[in-house]
């Protein structure tokens, strides 16, 4: 296995809070990595350290052996792409304008506009299931509809890297097998997925690499089928459970058997 | 599938065609109307040459050049500082970048002696000075914009009080001319004042048309916008300093001109059907905001001539309460 992305005995913080200390990560190279954890145990956070929105108090992230903060903001956009678990889209935006903003790195002040651009805007459109709304406001959407849009505005950016915290959050259940599937795809195309997931299920079942976070550490990782039991399930969640074969795709599926109080 | 591009292309083209024409048309109304009325021939003579008239070519033809680019400059200075604060209420009017850049230019008369260029320098470091005490005040681990207007709208009541005191401490003569100026006026704007500012207006403005595609992106929030390869430190930084520099040039020359800046880039948004705060509606608009309000100040109560900024504290005041009533139900 080899890894273009790594994060190296990496601290965390914000202010006097600490996320995560000596925290090691190989990202696998074109493989779906899900991560996994219980609410603020820092998923997001080394998310945001990867794509560099937030520099390691000590330790190196880096890029194909380079620091991630020592690449030109645009050549480092048009490797890692990000999409973060609340995005913020300006008043009176059209669907179609959103995910051309996608294009931000790909253009400079005398190229504004290309048919790799175009083509880029179309093919992501049609693969997060969004043509249909091209002209309708943002804001007026609902929320699994606006999550469908900025999936899309992140592949128009056409990353060898996905980055994406919680993209299914929104979504119903269709929707949701349709992004991993799609998530999947291009994984096979040859892109790295790295997606942070609350389903463990879905985790184990499209997923190459899991990751397993708590307290800021990963405590396990590794192909699914080969790490996860009830044992992790327990130290990781905290939670009683039955681990079954799962019917389709016989990656491991985790039954709770915590039956309210 | 229809082609994406050319959509807004078409709508932002008729607005830039409208208000091009507004523009002219204001601007040859403000060359015919004064003391004598010119007709629209005698105008056209004079400014192809044909005939000489002292009163169109050196006395309103630079105060109708200045009401239309400072009215750029006010409205591209607000958008500017919309966009950084992600709202429509921060603009440098209203957080006290104009009280700023004024309390500089009162410095520059009453304490030295209130050349061009201390003035202008003069409004250039009060301007600055305030952006940063807002934003030292307002910074507490990142950026909220409503904290910076709110913070902001404080700095600048407690600024306009520093300005009154130091015009009541000055002397009789230099506080006259200080309190008509306070107001924001073009009344005898001459050649003589617009030359400088109109050059540093445009280098300004040149600079900041070659980021203003990073401004629209920065608009998707610090994080999407880093991510897709905005440098955010540098854009922000030239922001503020366009923003200032724009703000205190006019002011420099004109007083502190209240409510363009803030109106400005609202009204060219809704009428681009842009997303976020575009900087080329908000110029037109701007310019056709102080030009036509500098016209009604001449008109209101002739032969004398209103100082602009009372016309536009006028039409701006009702605009900032009918923005603030809807803020606040937003809220
Ligand atoms: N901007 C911030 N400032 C201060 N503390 C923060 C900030 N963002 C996150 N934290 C804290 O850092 C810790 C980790 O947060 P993080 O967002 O990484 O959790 P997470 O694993 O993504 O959780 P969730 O599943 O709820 O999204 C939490 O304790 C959180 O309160
Ligand atoms: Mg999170």
């Amino acid at each position: 296995m080899t890894a273009r992305l790594t994060a190296r005995d990496i601290t965390l913080r914000y202010g006097d809070r600490v996320v995560s200390t000596r925290l090691n990560l190989d990202v696998p190279d074109g493989a779906f990595t899900a991560v996994v954890g219980p609410n603020a145990c820092g998923k997001s956070t080394l998310l945001r350290a990867l794509v560099r929105l937030l520099r390691p108090e000590a330790g190196h992230v880096e890029l194909d052996g380079r620091e991630v903060g020592a690449y030109a903001p645009k050549t480092l956009a048009r490797q890692l792409g990000f999409l973060p678990q609340d995005p913020l889209a300006p008043d009176d935006i059209k669907v179609w304008q959103l995910v051309s903003r996608g294009r931000f790195p790909h253009q400079s002040l005398l190229a504004l506009w290309s048919p790799d651009d175009e083509e880029a805007v179309t093919e992501a459109m049609a693969a997060a299931g969004v043509e249909d709304l091209a002209d309708r406001p943002v804001q007026e959407l609902s929320g699994g509809q606006r999550q469908r849009v900025w999936i899309a505005m992140v592949l128009a950016q056409r990353t060898s890297y996905l980055l994406l915290d919680e993209p299914t959050s929104f979504l119903d259940i269709t929707h949701q097998y349709q992004l991993l599937g799609l998530l999947a795809r291009l994984r096979d195309e040859g892109r790295t997925v790295i997606a942070v997931l609350h389903d463990i299920n879905q985790a184990c079942r499209f997923a190459d690499h899991l990751v397993a976070m708590r307290d800021g550490s990963v405590i396990a990782e590794g192909v699914p089928g080969d790490i996860v039991d009830a044992a992790l399930m327990k130290d990781v969640f905290d939670l009683p459970s039955v681990i079954v074969p799962d019917p389709v795709t016989g990656t491991p599926m985790v039954v709770p058997t915590l039956q309210g109080e | 599938m229809k082609t994406l591009r050319p959509r807004i292309e078409r709508r932002t083209a008729l607005l830039v065609a409208v208000m091009t024409a507004l523009m002219l048309g204001l601007g040859l109304l403000g060359l015919c109307y004064g003391a004598s009325w010119a007709s629209p021939g005698k105008v056209f003579a004079v400014l192809t040459g044909t005939e000489r008239s002292v009163v169109i070519s050196d006395w309103r033809l630079p105060r109708v050049l200045a009401g239309l680019v400072f009215g750029a400059a006010l409205g591209v200075a607000g958008a500017l500082f919309q966009n950084l604060t992600r709202n429509p209420m921060g603009s440098p009017d209203v957080i006290g970048l104009d009280a700023g850049a004024y309390t500089g230019a009162l410095v520059a008369i009453t304490v030295l002696s209130g050349t061009s260029a201390q003035l202008a320098a003069g409004s250039v470091l009060g301007g600055l000075l305030v952006a940063a005490a807002i934003y030292l005040l307002a910074y507490e681990r990142g950026f909220s914009g409503l904290r910076l207007v709110v913070i902001g709208i404080a700095v600048n009541a407690m600024v306009t009080a520093i300005n009154s005191w130091i015009v009541l401490r000055a002397e009789l003569e230099v506080a006259i001319a200080a309190v008509g100026w306070s107001a924001g006026s073009l009344n005898g704007v001459g050649w003589d004042d617009v030359g400088i500012p109109f050059t540093v207006i445009a280098v300004l403005l040149v600079l900041m048309t070659t980021r203003a595609h990073a401004m629209h992106q920065a608009s998707l929030g610090d994080a999407v916008a880093a991510t897709t390869g905005v440098g955010l430190n540098r854009l922000r930084l030239l922001m503020v300093l366009v923003g200032v520099g724009c703000t205190a040039t006019v002011t420099a020359v004109a007083g502190p001109i209240a409510f363009i800046a803030l109106a400005a880039p609202q009204i060219g948004r809704r009428l681009a059907g842009a997303a976020g705060v575009p900087l080329l509606p908000a110029a037109l608009t701007g310019a056709v905001l102080l030009q036509g309000a500098d016209l009604l100040a001449q008109m209101l109560l002739a032969p004398v001539a209103l100082p602009v900024g009372v016309v536009s504290t006028a039409i701006g005041g009702c605009y900032l309460i009918w923005l603030l009533t809807k803020e606040v139900r937003r809220a």
